[in-house]
């Protein structure tokens, strides 16, 4: 039987967190522990600091290649945009009366985000498909073809965190807590 | 007292409240005057004589219909209520990454139908087998945990009916020109459902929160891995991870097996097809929480984080599509809602923000969900302008378009929550106008 309380505390969400801290019952504790295992092949998310970029490394001039034959076709062979996103150029643009383009170079705060996105989701009709240092040369290039780096700084796990975005600074947290 | 409707234009002799024949809320409840004023409005609408066909016995009459189905679909006749769908050519490379609309013109009450919610995916759709699905939450825990689905279905649950808005809907209000084409056009990334699930803060609190956690990362499987960071207040709070979707399981489209439910946050962070929780000290700043769903203001500057969706409505009939049928009675109807709490009132102009007439609210009003609102009409035939105003339980008010603008600007994209304009032409044509 459960307790009245785990019951009433069912009929809203709102009621629920109130009644909460007055369980009558705790909920089943039926989690199972996470293997090492399973969490190193999904835990794939790189925050600003840079935790978690795997080991390897690579150049825009690397990347290049990489870029032409995996992602011109949809972002264009200097990233200006195709059938999606263009990934370069741009900067300036965010107050133009006449036209704006967000883009890697002209808005993104991190770099580390180019990283992450790319390793997840990229090239769009077979992702996971890149090595890691493939995602590492893709992400050079964008960063070369926004003038961000020049054609053979090496992007590793120490120095893709250490990229400055030009636009960077024009992010403010509008979240505040209740 | 109620009063006597005239035949051919009930509440013709009823007082307007304001402008150009808008009558008081309650005349609705006046009575048998409404039921009469129901009946007379097919005369007035439906214009279709009576004909020799009406007098004979239609052919369903005289057989047996159609025995019992495993799962029941809507009428053949009903089939124009569909999503609006985006026609691509078939080479078009990624046809996943995109939406469909809620017709909302189409629809009544406030709850969408599992089948009509809008679609927004980043890479099409994952067809996921429940036996194969985890959930694991790990991170700044002090056990990270996996969950199969068998398990989560032995919490306690909690049922609520919440909308979902996409954080770009009625993004067209940002362009110079209004946007044609039906209210879905401009509001179809809007939908309403009874959502059933777990409260997120039973499994975060198992796993066990480290106190330097601030923020969790939730991801789905998708071929995206669409992922998105939510303060950890908010997976405390009313955060549910939902397994149902108006009884049934929820849809493929909708996260199958299991979404995040962030009641009225941008539709975004309701991530779908949930599989992972990292619990962490600050956001990760993902591609759709900084390129994507921030906010650009007039002086470069860029809002972030600017999570729920706030207070609006919008009429949707009439609206564009849904043309007038002449002079005579109308029921004005639409929706409201707020990311905030409650909607309180609803106002309807019929001269351009003038003058106002407050709406009826049905039943029922709950928080974080779309409000259905009516308010009885004596159309003229002379050309009107329509708006509706909510205001929700904080007491904020939704702006005109151009306070928005003045405000916000026009190179936001997100959050678009101005007051929308109808404009109805003596022909009965009713046209997106900017105001
Ligand atoms: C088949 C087409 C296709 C290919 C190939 C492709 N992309 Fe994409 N890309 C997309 C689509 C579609 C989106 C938008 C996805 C969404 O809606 O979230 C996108 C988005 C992006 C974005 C985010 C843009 C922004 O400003 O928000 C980046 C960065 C990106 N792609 C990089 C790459 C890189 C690097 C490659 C090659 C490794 C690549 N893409 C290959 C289709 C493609």
């Amino acid at each position: 039987m459960f307790g009245r309380k785990v019951l009433l505390g069912g009929m809203t969400a709102t009621a629920l967190v109130a009644a909460s801290t007055a369980l009558a019952v705790d909920p089943p504790k039926l989690g199972q522990p996470a293997p090492e295992m399973l969490i190193r092949l999904f835990d794939i998310s790189i925050p600003p600091d840079g935790t978690g970029l795997p080991p390897g490394q690579a150049t825009a001039k690397q990347g290049e290649a990489v870029f032409i034959a995996r992602c011109a076709a949809c972002h264009g062979e200097k990233g200006e945009g195709a059938t999606n996103d263009r990934l370069a150029s741009g900067v300036g643009t965010l107050q133009d009366e006449i036209q704006t383009f967000k883009t890697v170079g002209s808005y993104w705060p991190y770099a580390t985000t180019l990283f992450d996105y790319v390793r997840r989701a990229m090239p769009y009709n077979a992702p996971l498909s890149l090595t890691d240092e493939e995602v590492y040369a893709a992400t050079a290039y964008v960063l070369f073809l926004n003038r961000i780096i020049g054609e053979t700084d090496v992007i590793n796990a120490q120095s893709l965190p250490a990229v400055k975005m030009p636009n960077r600074d024009a992010f403010i947290n509008a979240y505040a807590p209740r | 007292m109620a009063k006597t409707p005239n035949e051919a234009q009930p509440f013709a002799d009823a007082e307007p409240v304001a402008a150009n024949g808008l009558l008081h809320r309650r005349l609705f409840l006046s009575g048998g005057a409404f039921f009469a004023g129901a009946s007379a409005l097919s005369g007035v609408l439906g214009a279709r004589p009576a004909s020799a066909q009406m007098a004979t016995v239609p052919d369903w009459r005289k057989e047996p219909g159609k025995s019992f189905t495993p799962y029941g679909v809507p009428s053949r006749f009903e089939e124009p209520v569909q999503r609006l769908v985006t026609v691509r050519a078939p080479s078009y490379p990624s046809p996943g990454a995109g939406s469909s609309r809620t017709p909302l013109h189409l629809l009544e009450g406030i709850i969408t139908p599992s089948g009509l919610h809008f679609e927004r995916s980043h890479s099409g759709v994952p067809d996921i087998d429940p036996d194969r699905h985890r959930l694991l939450i790990h991170g700044l825990v002090r056990q990270p945990l996996v969950f199969d689905l068998e398990s989560l279905m032995r919490y306690p649950r909690v049922s609520a009916i919440h909308f979902i808005e996409c954080a770009g809907n009625s993004g067209g209000g940002w362009a110079a020109q209004p946007p044609v084409g039906f209210v879905a056009t401009m509001h179809g990334l809007l939908s309403c459902s009874e959502w059933t699930g777990v409260p997120l803060h039973y499994l975060l609190e198992e796993a066990g929160i480290d106190p330097k956690a601030k923020w969790i990362l939730a991801e789905g499987i998708d071929a995206a891995a669409m992922s998105r960071s939510v303060p950890l207040d908010k997976c405390l709070g009313d955060a549910m991870v939902a397994l149902f979707q108006n009884g049934e399981r929820i849809r493929p489209e909708q996260g199958y097996p299991m979404r995040l439910l962030l009641p009225g946050w941008e539709g975004n962070m309701n991530v779908k097809w949930l599989h992972r929780i990292k619990v962490t000290e600050g956001p990760t700043h993902t591609k759709d929480e900084t390129s994507k769903y921030t906010e650009l203001m007039p002086d470069g500057k860029s809002m972030q984080f600017t999570f729920p969706m706030e207070v609006k409505s919008v009429i949707t009939r009439p609206s564009e599509g849904i043309n007038m049928q002449g002079p005579g009675f109308y029921e004005i109807s639409g929706f409201a809602w707020s990311g905030n709490g409650k909607i309180k009132r609803v106002d309807v102009s019929a001269d351009g923000g003038a003058s106002w007439a407050e709406a009826a609210l049905q039943e029922p009003i709950a928080s974080r969900a779309l409000t259905r609102f009516r308010l009885p009409w004596q159309w003229d035939g002379r050309e009107v302008i329509l708006q509706s105003r909510a205001t929700d339980e904080t007491g904020a008010v939704q702006p005109t378009r151009a306070e928005l603008i003045g405000s916000k600007g026009i190179k936001n994209a997100y959050h678009y929550n101005g007051i929308t304009t109808w404009e109805v032409r003596a022909s009965g044509l009713v046209k997106n106008v900017w105001a």
